[in-house]
């Protein structure tokens, strides 16, 4: 998580003189503001460019509202996976010795390693018509690639270690005290996991959970490689919105990628909102400390 | 693997079990399987397919773009790290949260908006169009999405580094008569080194591997400003998948390569951190 922010002056020889500081501090807002703000802000410029209308149609338009359907479900899918697997994998790595350790933790972080395009790519290996298990499919007409399945597993591979890197550092801090004096006590395993552990990385779990819901909702790459961009049917919305741009229709483009800008700033907000609760309940903890 | 238990907590096996298995369904059964379907080309087929001309013009563009806005974020990111850690101003809080943008906004977001402000017509191209510099539609505009996503990186990573900073080294580094500029290059720079390395590494190993966000801004001429991921797209689109699975295995060597720099870069900033308590 991010480092906190302070406000309080720093004492003259460790800091620089105030012409410097403001210069340094322009240039640091002005490249912010170039780099992130405009963008953001052209999103919404270009989305009411021909007034509300035109952009509410864009979003109520039947290709748009199966888009929008498509990338709810797949958030809904590949979110909760991936939190079932963050859990099993943080509790088995943060609360037990064993070797190889580190290289399973390497593991984990590889889907982030990985170019979008080439994860979307796998998954064509093993299931499309020319893939390991291809005719098999056929034969059972199961459709995976081009089809909703396949989404959802490139969005799963994507969306991968955000929950298990966000626990396993925390789950490793907190250590284990207070789970092995529950089970001595007598509870039992699960009692333990929803009395002890859940409460205790609540938040932590949350701040996985909302970077990974941004990224499954937000995927374009890995998806663009298994939809086959059937309007309608495979389309998620970064998908409808790429195809809308490439038709020239700018405000339907901008219009929904205005969804997914709103999206983006409710992550954020939301982020910050955890960011802010964790740090008070840490000085809260510090204070407790040093009042026994 | 050996397992030592001495612990009164359950599930170890289970909780193990279930990781590995779901690990190996989703993320390496696929990666074996680019790698076995690439072991069907023979050496001198793989190769010709990976050194092809215009896929060599594409590993250009994506190492010289990606290295550049690698390079952009470690002198920027480093700017606004210490920017946010040191001086008050007003807005911080806002301004902190926003550096996070890049990774909550979608690529495909990204790419339309800063096609259309770059355009020659557009907010910020329309100034540059007269001085005959075009940004949109060639490789300074892959620069410049590039340099969007990353931004994020070097600043997360510094940005600890530098809240810990022990403020005693300065002072007493500024009353034995060292300037600003000796206490910055001497005492700050060697600290937080590790840190921006790792940054830059994570933003370069990012950079590569993009694709949503340069497509709409890169204008994908063939030798000029085609991407390599493109390309792996462009095979897939002409049903040649072994082409697509030879120039993947490529990419995702190199992933792998800098997966290892960064775990190491990593390693290097904890036991400097920790030297230093």
């Amino acid at each position: 998580m991010a480092g906190g922010v302070n406000n309080a002056p720093r004492s003259i020889v460790t800091t620089e003189t105030r012409p410097v500081r403001i210069l340094l501090t322009g240039i640091a807002l002005a490249f912010i503001g170039l780099f992130l703000v405009v963008p953001l802000v052209s999103v919404f410029v270009e989305a009411f460019r021909q007034g509300w209308q035109l952009y509410l149609a864009a979003l109520v338009e039947p290709d748009a509202v199966s888009a929008i359907k498509l990338t709810l479900i797949t958030a809904a899918i590949a979110v909760p996976l991936n939190l079932v697997f963050g859990l099993t994998a943080a509790w088995a790595i943060a609360k037990f010795e064993f070797r190889g350790k580190s290289f399973l933790i390497t593991l984990i972080d590889l889907p982030f390693a990985v170019s979008p395009v080439v994860a979307g790519l796998i998954y064509v290996l093993l299931f499309g018509a020319q893939g390991w298990w291809g005719p098999w499919l056929a034969d059972h007409d199961i459709k995976i690639i081009f089809a909703v399945p396949g989404i959802v597993l490139a969005t799963v591979f994507v969306t991968f270690p955000f929950v298990a890197r966000e626990l396993i550092p925390l789950m490793e801090a907190q250590g284990s005290d207070e789970e092995q004096a529950a089970m001595v006590l007598g509870a039992s395993g699960w009692q333990m996991f929803w009395r002890v552990t859940l409460p205790n990385i609540k938040w932590g779990l949350l701040y996985g959970v909302i970077l990974a819901n941004a990224r499954a909702m937000g995927e374009f790459g890995a998806v663009s490689v298994v939809s086959g961009h059937v309007r309608g049917q495979t389309n998620t919305i970064p998908l409808h919105v790429e195809i809308l741009y490439n038709e020239y229709n700018f405000v339907a483009a901008f219009a929904c990628a205005s969804l997914l800008a709103l999206l983006a700033l409710v992550t954020l907000a939301l982020k910050s909102w955890v960011e802010w609760r964790t740090e008070r309940l840490a000085a809260e903890d510090r204070r407790h400390a040093t009042e026994e | 693997m050996a397992f030592k238990q001495h612990s009164v907590l359950p599930g170890f096996k289970l909780s193990l079990g279930y990781t590995l298995l779901y690990l190996s369904l989703i993320v390496l059964l696929p990666l074996a399987a680019l790698i076995i379907k690439t072991s069907h080309l023979d050496w001198a087929a793989f190769w010709s397919i990976v050194t092809e001309p215009r896929v060599m013009a594409s590993y250009k563009v994506t190492f010289g773009t990606s290295l550049l806005a690698a390079l952009i974020n470690l002198v920027f990111g480093l700017l606004i790290a210490w920017v946010l850690v040191r001086y008050p101003f007003p807005g911080k809080r806002l301004v902190d949260a926003l550096v996070d943008l890049p990774f909550a906004l979608p690529t495909a977001v990204a790419g339309i908006a800063l096609a259309t402000i770059y355009a020659p017509n557009g907010w910020i191209g329309q100034w540059f169009e007269p001085l005959g510099l075009k940004i949109a539609f060639t490789p300074l505009g892959i620069v410049l999405a590039l340099t969007f996503i990353t931004l994020p990186f070097v600043v997360r990573t510094v940005q600890p580094v530098l809240q810990d900073l022990e403020k005693e080294l300065e002072e007493a580094a500024a009353s034995l008569g060292a300037t600003r500029g000796q206490v910055f290059y001497k005492i700050i720079v060697p600290t937080i080194l590790p840190a921006l390395l790792t940054g830059f590494a994570m933003a370069f190993a990012r950079a590569i591997g993009e694709y949503g966000s340069v497509i709409f801004i890169a204008g994908n001429m063939p030798y000029v400003s085609e991407i390599t991921p493109l390309m792996i797209i462009s095979k897939l689109e002409q049903y040649d998948y072994l082409g697509a699975t030879a120039i993947a295995c490529v990419m995702l060597a190199v992933s792998f390569a800098l997966l290892l720099v960064i775990n190491g870069l990593q390693w290097w900033t904890a036991k400097r951190l920790g030297r230093r308590k």
